[in-house]
């Protein structure tokens, strides 16, 4: 049979507001344990939540980056469980009446087409602190830093049909998150993750199929791999006659596999009710209005100005655009680059430079060559001055400080030579030097010139222009 | 006597040097130590600390920098917490916790100069209206020690009637102020919902918790309340209105005044001679100028149900923290998470806690969440525009605080709907979110009762006002309990 997919996403994304949600303790990451918990954090006895009014902003630009609607009056529910990392046995979050909802958020699949992906809502909720169960000989560590960290709980409409769709929907999700700089989307630090709803149904179908919950995904790869084998999975379970059970499922990455959780999480009664300890969260015109005004360039309109303004294709406009910091230091290199083109901007940014930040774990942000070093690069490149081969070793020269790119040059002497008459010098010591080579050429063999340029190239130490030296001992071997 | 002394008249005479704060406090700390025994009013008494606070009120006095309550010796509810002090909320879940923090209405007092003479008994968690819930054994009525003192703030107020100290905080979540109040012959204060800030309240049910003031008169209670209320950037419901000069208000004569009275409070559920003494009092207010107005709050016999919904839902979620993970109680040599929840838990709460839990999870649960805790929520929310329609004609409104004057312990332990119908005309008040207050008007069968008060949102002031009137004009709030 034709099975389809059917796929809504829960992410979870960490806010980047200093302090907590309801304290002021600090959320950044990879402090000692517990020297960031504070008693409100600890759930001691009398103590009380505040509210974050950045985390309230913040929701609702996502809201309004979105065309969600904004609620006028939102309110806190308590979450009610037992788990000791879980300070006040309840996490307070929104149930009934989250902040923003129904909106939507364009996608580009992988054949180019944008997919439209309904938002249902996005809630506000506090994290839970971490339990450690290594290091303590047969007991738990509890580090209570993480508890109370803001969460944008964004919960997507079964839109999505594939694993790659799901990924796609991902990505532009955290796109749009560091867009609005609301959230870092560091996922090694778990500030940027999902679970995923999934369920299959023969195509043509209306009606929903059951589905599992994939529980804390925290990659692109692992929630596209999750989703492909549960796809699978689902697929071989109601071939064999079988049917899916509604269930909680982990995914173990080693064994690329779904795994169901063990059965206890699925009886609780949360027994969600307003927390009373919280006034509603009223949102007036005039906050929406400011919020409005001080969006920043969203993601699909810079894709779509990139292609306008720059000339480049629809895929490199994905690329540059996929995070803020690429998009504007490609457009820092554009405007400070006087002869190389956009695209040639666009290719060496997501060819070589790309290459090394990757190769030294080194994110955009950070990099060691700016964007006006990199446009003087591409300018002596686009002026002849480097190969392309040259361009590259200078680039790695950049990245090791080894001055500017024309100190690199000068210091390397790595000048090219495009210069005719030093190029027909070293042509011409070539041919008389490799005489049976020649008589191959002149007999038929042309592809034995490859041979000859590489002499030519040898000679001049690199710094020949190639097509120069094409070209030049071309006419010489015909005359 | 000195311990007979007001808080207004002491204040007085501490200025006027008749007697320094550090003898005051020794005073008072050394009746506690005689007459405490058999009284149990307090699980903590801080006598070093208290020493202390007093020489630094005896130099805020010499230096011209004292407020009306410094060198006041005064005692706290064990459910505020207190630093460097333990705070057990009379629970022995929380018998080992020493609070690393002070409450705002602590931190206020202390600030004012009040000196702290220890922590009083209550019902466990406030949930009680006898004291027989303390895991520190039931406090006795200062006027019948076979009596309760009423609850939950029974230890503040039998320490009040036994002149053990002239003011203490209590809190009120459905009448666990006015009703000891009542009970122990003392005024009893309830402020509006916010006006005192809730931070450093151990909670029981977040929504109706209010802070107030136990004294022997209203003045005195105005001259705690005063120092408590205000606003709180920690607690989100604490009210942002600023707080009136409710002593200036009390020098004023009444204003003329409307009371309403309802009639349905004075039927069969209350003592005859409880009754008659509430009607004698309302004379009294008359003849000071009140008008009084017969009226109906047509959804009041709805309060104890809706309240023992509300209540224990809150409460069922604000006592999960009392986990063992990381203060209080923690049972010894469990062998799984799930056993030192349940031993630490069942170890650690009394059986009226465990009820209020279990109705609370009860209430909440999916398929049961509709039918009880949102049909009490609307209940609560038709009390309240009960009580919005009868302001509209009246400025406060009165009846009994009690239905009977105090009961012997043991009589109401086994049955609680006995117990909680206590608490019938107190828990409209909290309901609604309104002040309300209880004052000594009478003694039946040698027993005191109470007068209550019930005022607008954030009349607090009104309701002190003609309280202090009342107790210009009568002497009940000057008796004493025999012996003391």
């Amino acid at each position: 049979m034709d099975w389809e997919a059917v796929i809504g996403l829960e992410i979870h994304t960490q806010l980047a507001t200093a302090s907590k949600i309801f304290s002021g303790s600090s959320t950044r990451y990879g402090a000692p344990p517990n020297s960031q918990a504070s008693l409100v954090d600890l759930g001691y006895p009398g103590v009380l939540p505040v509210l974050n009014a950045e985390a309230v902003r913040m929701a609702v630009r996502f809201g309004l980056a979105t065309g969600c609607t904004i609620a006028r009056r939102s309110i806190f529910a308590r979450k009610n469980y037992f788990y000791p990392d879980l300070p006040k046995g309840y996490q307070i979050s929104q149930y009934e009446l989250p902040i923003v909802h129904d909106g939507h958020l364009e996608i580009i699949l992988d054949d180019g087409e944008v997919k439209t992906i309904g938002i249902t809502r996005a809630h506000l909720e506090e994290d839970a602190g971490k339990s450690l169960h290594e290091d303590f000989q047969g007991l738990s560590g509890i580090d209570l830093n993480r508890a109370g960290t803001p969460l944008l709980e964004i919960v997507s409409e079964p839109d999505l049909r594939s694993a790659r769709e799901a990924g796609n929907y991902m990505r532009a999700i955290h796109t749009l998150v560091r867009y609005l700089g609301i959230s870092d989307g560091n996922m090694q630090e778990g500030s940027f993750r999902c679970d995923a709803n999934v369920s299959i149904r023969p195509r043509g179908e209306t009606e929903l199929g059951t589905r599992t919950e994939i529980k804390n995904l925290n990659s692109f790869r692992f929630v596209e791999k999750a989703i492909q084998v549960e796809i699978e999975r689902q697929t071989d379970v109601l071939e064999d006659g079988g049917s899916v059970v509604q269930e909680t499922r982990l995914y173990d990455a080693g064994r690329n596999e779904t795994r169901a959780m063990r059965g206890k999480e699925e009886a609780n009664d949360y027994r969600y009710f307003p927390d009373p300890d919280l006034l509603p969260v009223v949102i007036g015109d005039a906050l929406i209005e400011r919020l409005q005004a001080g969006l920043p360039e969203l993601p699909a309109a810079r894709r779509a100005r990139f292609v306008e303004q720059y000339g480049l294709p629809a895929h490199d406009a994905v690329v540059l655009t996929a995070n803020p910091e690429s998009a504007d230091y490609f457009e820092a290199a554009v405007s400070a680059a006087s002869s190389a083109s956009p695209k040639t901007v666009s290719n060496w940014f997501q060819g070589e430079l790309t290459a090394i930040l990757r190769r030294e774990s080194v994110e955009v942000a950070d990099t060691r060559v700016s964007a006006a070093t990199l446009a003087s690069l591409l300018d002596r490149v686009a002026d002849g001055t480097l190969s392309g081969r040259m361009g590259k070793d200078v680039l790695e020269a950049l990245w090791h400080g080894e001055g500017s790119v024309d100190e690199i040059i000068e210091a390397r002497g790595l000048r090219q030579i495009s210069d005719a008459g030093a190029i027909e010098a070293l042509v011409d010591r070539v041919i008389d030097g490799h005489p049976e080579q020649v008589a191959q050429f002149r007999g038929g063999r042309t592809r034995v010139i490859g041979y000859l340029v590489g002499q030519v190239m040898k000679a001049s130490r690199g710094q020949a222009d190639p097509r120069r030296v094409n070209e030049i001992l071309k006419s010489k071997l015909a005359g | 006597m000195l311990h007979d002394a007001t808080i207004a008249q002491l204040a007085e005479a501490l200025r006027a040097g008749k007697f320094s704060a550090v003898e005051l406090t020794d005073h008072f700390l050394a009746r506690i130590e005689r007459l405490d025994g058999n009284l149990n009013a307090f699980i903590t008494v801080t006598a070093d600390s208290a020493r202390a606070q007093a020489v630094r009120a005896d130099a805020r006095l010499a230096a011209g920098d004292a407020t009306p309550l410094t060198g006041i010796p005064i005692a706290h509810k064990d459910i505020f917490c207190t630093r460097g002090v333990r705070t057990s909320c009379g629970s022995r879940m929380l018998d080992n916790f020493v609070s690393p923090y002070d409450a705002t209405a602590v931190e206020k007092l202390e600030k004012a100069g009040a000196v702290m003479l220890g922590k009083t008994n209550m019902d466990e968690l406030a949930m009680g209206s006898s004291n027989e819930n303390s895991s520190y054994g039931p406090v006795r009525n200062t006027w019948n020690r076979d009596l309760v003192p009423g609850g939950s703030s029974g230890g503040s107020a039998a320490a009040v009637a036994a002149r053990l100290v002239p003011g203490a905080t209590g809190t009120d979540t459905g009448g666990s102020i006015r009703q000891p109040a009542a009970l122990c012959g003392i005024t009893g204060i309830k402020p509006t919902y916010g006006r005192v800030s809730r931070w450093g309240m151990v909670a029981f049910a977040s929504s109706l918790d209010q802070a107030g003031a136990l004294a022997r008169t209203a003045e005195d209670a105005a001259l705690l309340l005063q120092v408590m209320s205000g606003p709180d950037p920690r607690d989100s419901t604490a009210l942002p209105d600023p707080v009136p000069d409710y002593a200036a208000a009390l020098a004023k004569p009444l204003e003329r005044m409307t009371i309403g009275v309802v009639d349905d409070f004075f039927d069969d559920g209350l003592d005859q001679d409880n009754a008659q003494r509430v009607r004698d009092a309302l004379s009294v207010m008359e003849r000071l100028g009140v008008t009084l107005k017969s009226i109906r709050l047509q959804n009041i016999g709805l309060s104890v149900p809706a309240y023992y919904v509300v209540a224990p839902a809150e409460a069922s979620s604000n006592l999960s923290r009392f986990d063992g993970v990381r203060f209080g109680h923690r049972a010894e040599g469990a062998g799984d998470l799930t056993e030192m929840y349940m031993r630490t838990r069942g170890e650690g709460f009394g059986a009226e806690v465990k009820r209020r839990i279990l109705t609370g999870a009860y209430v909440l649960s999916a398929g049961y969440f509709d039918a009880y805790y949102l049909k009490a929520q609307k209940v609560r929310q038709l009390i309240s525009e009960d009580f919005a329609r009868a302001f509209r004609d009246v400025d406060a409104i009165a009846g009994p605080t009690t239905p009977s004057p105090a009961f012997p312990l043991g009589q109401k332990v086994d049955d609680p709907v006995q117990m909680y119908l206590n608490d019938i005309y107190t828990i409209g008040a909290p309901l609604a979110g309104l002040p309300a207050l209880s004052m000594p008007c009478g003694l039946v069968r040698g027993l005191p009762v109470g007068l209550q008060l019930i005022g607008p949102h954030l009349g607090e002031g009104r309701l002190l006002c003609a309280a202090h009137a009342f107790q210009r004009e009568t002497e009940w709030h000057t008796l004493a309990p025999p012996g003391i």
